[in-house]
């Protein structure tokens, strides 16, 4: 059965949820229940996405599109395509493990936490499959409240600092980035993405090549600060740090990177490319940046989140390769990050739950006490460093081959980040499940994994399983929908099967192209 | 002339003025002991009686009384009703948060009431003398206001600094009508238009505007001629920041919309950009000011003063969405600052418990009530979308950026991000944890008054912010008041600078 308006109520489900939250009482966990609820029911709405998309089909689907405000025309336009369904899916799969990883870590103030959760999934969904500028940079703003309060909040002592620090560094870019949307209007008479990109297209005289040139840089440099794209990741690592688990979880990554996707390489091609060569040297400094901080860190929410930093850049690098598999690869790589550095926050939640400490040289001998958590945890580190068989390294395979053929030095610096991620990654595994007991594994006996954990934790790793098998499910609808942005005058890249493992390729992508 | 009878064109006006005087006869015979709160609530239903008469307004053709001297046009009355709610909602801030025993309780609500009807004439008066007197009538109620808290120190100098200013710039204001005069030979808005066209010295019209540009520069604390804002707001007690921060400003508002593209829109490339400077100055001064500020009631008059400058820049946009945008900007920050000071007034008591940001912390643990409503304000304050602050931001830069103003608008957003820092540390220090003994633990539960001043305004920042589409009508109803200032060959001039 295919529901109409199903984007909004996708996207409002959450906020009716919150407004609930709101009234009801603070006694046991009916908070809790009621949030897994509408976590669970707004995941099941995103899965009607994938069931009902057609592929093969150019432009958003499920598209909804009324007048809002009559003038200023914005207009609620609300779509998806291949690039934004699955990070709709994902969002949704997120908001419920994130909400049962809060179950027990968050025991104060859970109406406030509730809220504001349900309240931030809002906003991320909304920032997928809006349309309209208006309502697009709405929901990107609205983003940042949640996060901030939240981190605010629970922050420990350091919390409203961390939150300011978040909160400024992502909301300045962000004036600037809504001058370029009211200039673009002033221009264009119009905030709805789909004819702004008609008439960018269509209209090349409007504008001067230096304003839209200013134009799309802050457009960008809004968008790499989210992401975060080195050296605007300033405020990554004490958000990380600072942030509740499931608020973490979400805070880096897709929503800047969808952005660039969307808005740079959508309405700005010919920018997005003239600033590509500038975008590939940060990427990769950012990788192997993030990777050799990574290397050094003790406390490993603080390693974690340099290794963010470090994939995030994989997925910049796929992007301004615009190259076909590139950008296969970076929305891949997008999605795979969203579930494995999520899965990797969320054990590190528990090793904290249990300890009560990030600090790695507390840790030490703990795989014999805790076998199903080791197990999990090396599932999970494996799919970060790119194992083949898991997610991870369909997406940094297909973003290195697409990219090597322009950029072969920079690639070639790209993999040593690669090793430098497992080293980092698996030496953190080594100190903290291997080696002699530490006293403090000693000292405290805890129990393994409970029911909870485990209903959180298995379908997140058997994802990441299947996601490194059956790809070509996942890739199928991200290719229709980036093969628009990719460079195809310039198409160096050929697709055939002794470039890329056939399961990595969708098969009638394949079929195409020969 | 018309068949309208004349006193329908004031009728707000002298329903306001009748409360205000019976309260003024009732007041002697309540016994000394007894509360004064049901003057409050009966100079509350005058003023909804008042605000139902505005809307009456909406029925007669617009048109003018008393020779020529009061219009009613949608303009006016969407002023009106504007600054009727205002009043409202800061008569109900200051039943909620009065203590029974303050003196003279009764002389106050009586006070809000005549500067309600100044107010009020400001924004319908057309003839400049009027304009004069509607602004007096103002400015005296808020000086005795300011002042209103006796036995604080810092009172009775809020209420000295504002008065001096105050007059000062009350002085400007009328050489700069002298001087039009002399230039126009007349004071009515419509008459000074068309004589501008044939006027000899244009230049001393100029002059004149200019002038009164300082004057009402004062009343809305534009920089540079903000400094008494800070010291007055700090003075004065909250209920009275309240409605002094937002109900004169508004009107003085609609006075500078009023004389500039009713009367002067001739002389818009001169006027422009003094306008432009003053907005960029009072954005910037402001945010700047209100990040070194530790009391809160310091920081949001600071940020009072950097709102007047996001509320200037829409002037510079000539367009008929830039009186649009400011009109409707005037609405979003009316809501969402009377709303804070609402909290601020109620959370820190008639005489201050809570000064410093530090004192706020936790201000949603003790109430989740208060400190959710004093957390949406600051968002909206911020400029956060789908808060009535945002799309008050939003219409004014578009204006601007499609005059051509888009440094303007450059400037205007980074300091808006600039002051979401200082709005943050707020935000952040009501949902932090506070201390045992902090002093919010002795915030009072909402009170009636209190629930409704936070409804008013809670609901109207929020429906500017998602459905906007009404207000918006009616702004661009009231901006249709004014002829379309043509942006002609020699305004591209203007947008250069």
């Amino acid at each position: 059965m295919l529901i109409d308006s199903i984007l909004t109520l996708t996207t409002f489900v959450p906020t009716a949820g919150a407004v609930v939250v709101a009234l009801l009482p603070r006694k046991g966990r009916i908070i809790q229940w009621w949030t897994l609820l509408v976590s669970v029911v707004t995941f099941l709405l995103t899965l009607h996405l994938p069931a009902h998309f057609i592929y093969g089909q150019s432009g958003f689907q499920f598209e909804e599109n009324y007048a809002w405000i009559a003038n200023p025309a914005i207009r609620y336009h609300l779509g998806v395509d291949g690039i934004s369904m699955w990070l709709v899916v994902l969002t949704g799969f997120l908001a419920v493990a994130g909400c049962l990883a809060s179950w027990k870590t968050v025991e104060t103030r859970t109406k406030e936490f509730y809220f504001f959760f349900l309240l931030q999934q809002t906003a991320m969904i909304g920032v997928f499959v809006a349309l309209d500028m208006f309502l697009y940079y709405g929901f990107w703003e609205l983003s940042l409240v949640p996060m901030a309060i939240l981190i605010a909040m629970f922050g420990k002592e350091r919390g409203p600092k961390t939150a300011l620090k978040f909160f400024t560094y992502t909301f300045i870019p962000s004036a600037l980035f809504l001058v370029a949307i009211l200039y673009l209007y002033a221009k264009t008479g119009t905030f709805d993405y789909v004819k702004l990109q008609q008439a960018l297209t269509a209209n090349g005289s409007l504008f001067t090549a230096d304003a839209l040139g200013w134009v799309s840089l802050a457009f960008l440099v809004a968008f790499a600060v989210k992401v975060p794209v080195f050296p605007l990741h300033g405020w990554l690592s004490d958000t990380i740090t600072d942030a509740p688990t499931a608020m973490a979880m979400v805070v880096a990554g897709k929503l800047g990177l969808y952005s660039i996707l969307r808005f740079n390489l959508g309405l700005f091609p010919a920018q997005a490319r003239a600033i590509a060569p500038l975008m590939i040297a940060l990427s990769v400094i950012g990788l192997l940046y993030g990777a050799c901080i990574a290397l050094v860190q003790r406390d490993m929410k603080r390693l974690v989140a340099y290794s963010i930093l470090s994939h995030l850049s994989f997925c910049t690098l796929g992007i301004f390769s615009f190259a076909l598999s590139g950008l296969n690869g970076a929305v891949y790589q997008i999605l795979n990050h969203g579930l494995s550095g999520s899965a990797m926050l969320i054990l590190i939640g528990i090793l904290y739950n249990r300890y009560g400490t990030y600090e790695l040289s507390e840790y030490g001998g703990l795989a014999a006490k805790t076998p199903w958590l080791v197990t999990l945890f090396v599932i999970t580190t494996l799919s970060l460093i790119g194992l083949p068989m898991l997610n991870g390294f369909v997406g940094e395979f297909l973003v290195l081959s697409g990219s090597y053929a322009h950029h072969a030095g920079w690639i070639f610096a790209a993999t040593i980040g690669v090793i430098l991620g497992a080293a980092y990654m698996l030496s953190m595994v080594q100190k903290i499940f291997y080696g002699p007991e530490s006293a403090m594994i000693t000292r405290h006996s805890v129990a393994d994994l409970g029911f909870r954990e485990h209903v959180i934790l298995w379908p997140m790793a058997i994802l990441m399983l299947v996601m490194g098998v059956a790809s070509p499910y996942w890739i199928k609808a991200i290719n229709g929908a980036v093969t628009g942005l990719a460079d195809t005058a310039t198409q160096t890249v050929t697709y055939t099967a002794d470039h890329l493992p056939a399961d990595h390729l969708p098969a009638d992508h394949l079929l195409e192209k020969r | 002339m018309n068949t309208t009878p004349q006193i329908l064109r004031i009728l707000p006006e002298v329903i306001l003025t009748l409360v205000g005087v019976i309260i003024m006869l009732v007041e002697p015979l309540i016994a000394k002991s007894s509360s004064r709160k049901p003057l409050g609530w009966f100079s509350v239903l005058g003023v909804i009686a008042a605000l139902a008469g505005s809307l009456y307004q909406y029925q007669l053709p617009s048109g003018t009384a008393y020779f020529g001297t009061v219009q009613t046009d949608p303009f006016s009355i969407f002023f009106h009703v504007l600054i009727a709610g205002i009043v409202l909602a800061s008569l109900l801030i200051a039943l909620d948060s009065a203590p029974d025993s303050t003196p003279f309780l009764g002389e106050y609500f009586a006070l809000v009431c005549f500067g309600a009807v100044g107010m009020m004439l400001m924004s319908s008066a057309v003839e400049l003398l009027l304009v004069f007197i509607g602004l007096e009538i103002s400015s005296i109620s808020t000086y005795i206001l300011a002042g209103f808290r006796r036995k604080s120190a810092k009172a009775p100098e809020s209420s000295i600094k504002y008065f001096l200013l105050g007059s000062f710039a009350t002085a400007f204001f009328l050489y700069g009508i002298a001087l039009v005069f002399g230039a126009t030979g007349t004071t009515d808005i419509s008459g000074i238009a068309q004589a501008l066209g044939s006027s000899t010295t244009p230049m001393l019209a100029l002059i004149g505007v200019s002038m009164m540009l300082i004057g009402l520069g004062f009343k809305v604390s534009a920089a540079p001629f903000q400094v008494w804002t800070p010291d007055v707001y700090e003075g004065a007690a909250s209920p009275v920041v309240a409605l002094m921060s937002t109900g004169p400003k508004v009107a003085a508002f609609a006075v500078l919309l009023r004389v500039l593209y009713g009367a002067v829109p001739a002389l818009h490339l001169h006027w422009v950009p003094l306008l432009w400077l003053l907005a960029a100055l009072s954005m910037t001064v402001g945010n700047l000011g209100a990040l070194r500020q530790k009391n809160v009631k310091r920081m949001l008059a600071y940020s009072s003063i950097a709102h007047a400058g996001y509320l200037l820049v829409a002037f510079t946009a000539l367009s008929a969405d830039g009186i649009a945008a400011a009109s409707f900007y005037a609405v979003s920050y009316a809501a969402m600052n009377v709303g804070v000071f609402a909290v601020v007034s109620h959370a820190g008591g008639y005489d201050d418990r809570l000064t410093l940001i530090e004192d706020y912390k936790g201000l949603a643990y003790r109430s989740p009530l208060l400190g959710g409503a004093m957390g949406f304000f600051l968002i909206s304050l911020i400029g956060i979308p789908f808060t009535g602050g945002f799309f008050g931001k939003f219409y004014v830069f578009s204006a601007a950026i499609h005059s051509g103003f888009v440094w303007l608008a450059v400037i205007g957003l980074i300091n808006s991000g600039i002051a979401a820092y200082y709005y943050l540390r707020v935000l952040a220090a009501i949902y932090s944890k506070p201390a045992e003994s902090s002093p919010v633990m002795a915030v009072p539960a909402a009170t009636l008054p209190l629930l409704l001043a936070l409804l008013i305004t809670v609901a109207s920042t929020l429906i500017l912010g998602i459905a906007p589409g009404r207000i918006l009508a009616q702004a661009k109803a009231a901006a249709a008041t004014y002829p379309v200032i043509n942006p002609d060959a020699d305004s591209a001039a203007v947008a250069g600078r």
